[in-house]
Order: structure tokens, then sequence, then C-alpha cells
């Protein structure tokens, strides 16, 4: 299946993209996702940091089975105020 | 009232809308954009949200302590885009009976939203930038490069 993979921030400027697509295989997971986007991206992030998901604008666990139309998306650190 | 903008805050009206005979006490806090980052000048201040994720979670932390404390009148207004310095970046207002209430649920909207809302604050100062909060994503190339 097709998920477009949205960027925001620091994940935005380091793939040099605000929009993806990754092809998974059915029921493939957040963390299936996250493999994915860190084999196409290397540069992302350091392998020590967890990257975190939002899928349909609710942050995702790992273990969160993706469906296609999900809107997903990568969230660096939070910032605000 | 919840709110994510690329305009100019307006924290005398916001806290105007929350004014009501009901309530004895009213909590204005401002977020303001600062001049330095460790002994860096900075230079202006770039927000970026994921709106309809920041507009769920601003509007989640205002029914949460609607009901942690009791209380109804919560303005929250967020600025995105370009903010220069010492410009308004939030503004959080909370009107209630008593002024106890007021203060700590206040305080805690911006603790909440500093945690869980998906926006980002990028300072810009002379020779660079940086994305905030996000000193343990350096990549192994650009720490040798800036020590």
């Amino acid at each position: 299946m097709n998920i477009e993979v949205t960027f925001f921030a620091l994940y935005r400027e380091r793939v040099g993209k605000k929009k993806h697509t990754v092809i998974l295989p059915e029921m493939a997971s957040v963390a299936n996702l996250v493999a994915e986007i860190r084999g196409e991206f290397p540069f992302i992030a350091p392998p020590s940091v967890n990257i975190v998901v939002a899928v349909n604008a609710e942050y995702a666990e790992t273990t969160d089975i993706l469906y296609e139309g999900d809107d997903v998306c990568l969230i660096p650190p939070v910032s605000g105020g | 009232m919840i709110n994510i903008t690329f305009d100019k805050l307006d924290p005398e009206g916001l806290t105007e809308a929350m004014r009501s005979s009901a309530n004895g006490a009213v909590v204005t806090f401002l977020g303001t954009t600062r001049d330095s980052f460790d002994g860096k000048k900075v230079i202006r201040l770039e927000y970026e949200a994921y709106e309809d994720m920041a507009t769920k979670k601003l509007d989640e932390i205002r029914k949460e302590m609607q009901q942690q404390f009791s209380i109804e009148d919560i303005a929250i207004s967020h600025r995105i885009g370009v903010v220069d310095i010492s410009e308004i970046s939030l503004v959080v207002v909370v009107a209630s009976p008593h002024r106890k209430e007021a203060f700590m649920a206040c305080q805690k909207i911006v603790d909440r939203v500093k945690e869980i809302v998906p926006i980002w604050k990028k300072e810009i100062f002379e020779g660079g930038s940086h994305w905030v909060a996000c000193e343990n994503h350096e990549l192994e190339e650009t720490k040798q490069e800036t020590v």
C-alpha cells in the first residue's frame, strides 16, 4: 500500500520536501514505516533518537497498524510557546 | 477559544472576551520572543505548525483544564510564521471565579502547550539557525562542523 508521509520543521528541511510516499506491505506498523523512512533518508535523525509519528492527527504507538489513506506525519521535538 | 494564526496576536481583545460577571479573576500570559540564545544574537523566529493537530491538541488542553479546575473561560492563541524579536507568540487567558485556579490553570496550559502541541520554533541568528529543542537530533558531521 502507499502511505503519504508529511514532514515538518527539522525533518522537512533534512528530507528536502514536505511530503513523500512510501510503499509498505498491508498491515505494516508505525515502526515499519519509521524503518522504511530511515532507510530512504538515513540523515533524517541519528539512530539514537526516537522518531515520533502522528496518525490522523493523534500521537501513534510504534505498534499501531497503518491503513492506506491514513494521514501520517513525522513530528520532531516540539517547541511552541 | 482556540486559534493559530499568522497575524499579530491581540491579548487585550482576548482578555476582554474572557471577562464576565461570574469571574473575579483574569490571568493573561504572554509568551514573547527573546533576542538571545547561548550568547548568540537572535534576529527573528519562525514558527511552523501541523495546524490540524495543533488545533486539536490546544482544544484538548483547554478541555482538560476546564475539567481539572472547574472553570469555563479559557482562550489560547498561538502565532506562527515569522515573528520578530519581542513580539508576542503565545497568549493564554484564563478567567475564573477565584484567582488561585486561574493562576494554576494558566501555568499548566503553557507547560502543556510546550509539551504536546505540534508547533516548532526556529531561531535565526547571525550566521545560522536552529530548531529549538532538537539538540538531540544533531548529526555527527554537523557536530564536527560546529566544534
